[in-house]
């Protein structure tokens, strides 16, 4: 087995092994951080077909922010780590039921395309290549990304706005007392 | 190219290596002796109550939102600052119009009080 076979069973394994633990971990922060490890591995993975720049986006955007945005989700939501509250989903067998069909027919597909291998070399610097092509021809897109991108964050705050207000009238959670302090309490006032 | 990533590779390998590898030369030489004051949150001396677990101020949240904005708009600095050379002015005028647009998101976010901690 060459180096680059290697690399990719490393990088499935590691993907499919996390993702498992994702759905499986009886912990949400758990989950949220194997999320994060499978992210990586997808990165992993754009390298190894020479996508320098999805690699790169991978990491920023997928390991680096929306991974924040969802820790930040499941450390703000009270009551989330508390025993009672079941988030494994209950309904395995119909979940492995889908999956295992989908993945038939993402196998049966697989199987069934003549995938054509060209022969021309893999471009290098590709970077450079995008860059151009964002600046020059496809410059119009270019900004109204960066308009899309003003719209989601005055969405964003608008929304998140309205649920600060009601989030800060919320009282937080009284913590108990420890059982030593609970009996010096009650000695006191007798 | 991709052999440039052997380097990442290298160094993924080490650095999960060498945490294994500390990890398991301290539990192969230190002595295992707990006991219940032992095992207990270190607290500066005061007697540790209560979950560890609290909620976080949701003004977090807003925080983390405009990050992940701001690492989007990052995310395209990359192939201009490839592309830059060959370019020239032209390429940094354009970046300076898409960066001034999300300029107003944050002067949105600003004059919003989203900025202010009280």
């Amino acid at each position: 087995m060459d180096t680059f076979s290697l690399a990719f069973f490393v990088l499935a394994f590691l993907i499919v092994a996390s993702a498992i633990f994702v759905v499986s971990s009886k912990n949400i922060f758990h989950s949220a951080i194997f999320l994060i490890l499978a992210l990586s591995g997808v990165a992993g993975l754009f390298v190894m077909l020479h996508a320098y720049f999805l690699a790169a986006a991978q990491v920023l955007i997928y390991v680096g922010a929306i991974s924040v945005l969802m820790i930040f989700a499941v450390m703000l939501t009270s009551r989330i780590a508390d025993k009672e509250i079941r988030h494994t989903n209950e309904q395995v067998g119909i979940g492995l039921l889908i999956s295992g069909g989908l993945l038939a027919v993402i196998l049966y597909s697989l199987y069934n395309t003549p995938f054509t291998i060209s022969d021309q070399p893999i471009a290098e610097g590709a970077g450079m290549t995008l860059g151009r092509l964002l600046l020059t021809k496809f410059v119009l897109p270019f900004e109204v990304v960066s308009v899309l991108l003003l719209a989601a964050l005055i969405g964003a705050i608008i929304i998140a706005r309205r649920d600060t207000k009601t989030g800060d009238s919320v009282p937080p959670r009284p913590i108990p007392l420890p059982k030593s302090l609970q009996q010096a309490k009650g000695e006191s006032e007798s | 190219m991709v052999s440039d990533f052997a380097a990442v590779a290298v160094f993924l390998i080490v650095g999960v290596g060498f945490v294994l590898f500390t990890l398991l030369l301290s539990k192969i030489f230190r002595p295992s002796d707990p006991n219940p004051i032992k095992q207990s949150t270190y607290e500066c001396g005061e007697e540790p109550f209560g979950p560890s677990w609290i909620q976080f101020n949701v003004r977090f949240y807003i925080f983390a939102l405009m990050f992940v904005i701001f690492d989007v708009e990052a995310i395209f600095l990359f192939p201009w600052a490839i592309a830059y050379q060959s370019l020239g002015l032209f390429a940094f005028v354009e970046m300076l119009i898409f960066i001034s647009i999300l300029l107003f998101g944050l002067a949105y976010a600003w004059k919003k009080g989203l900025l202010k901690w009280y």
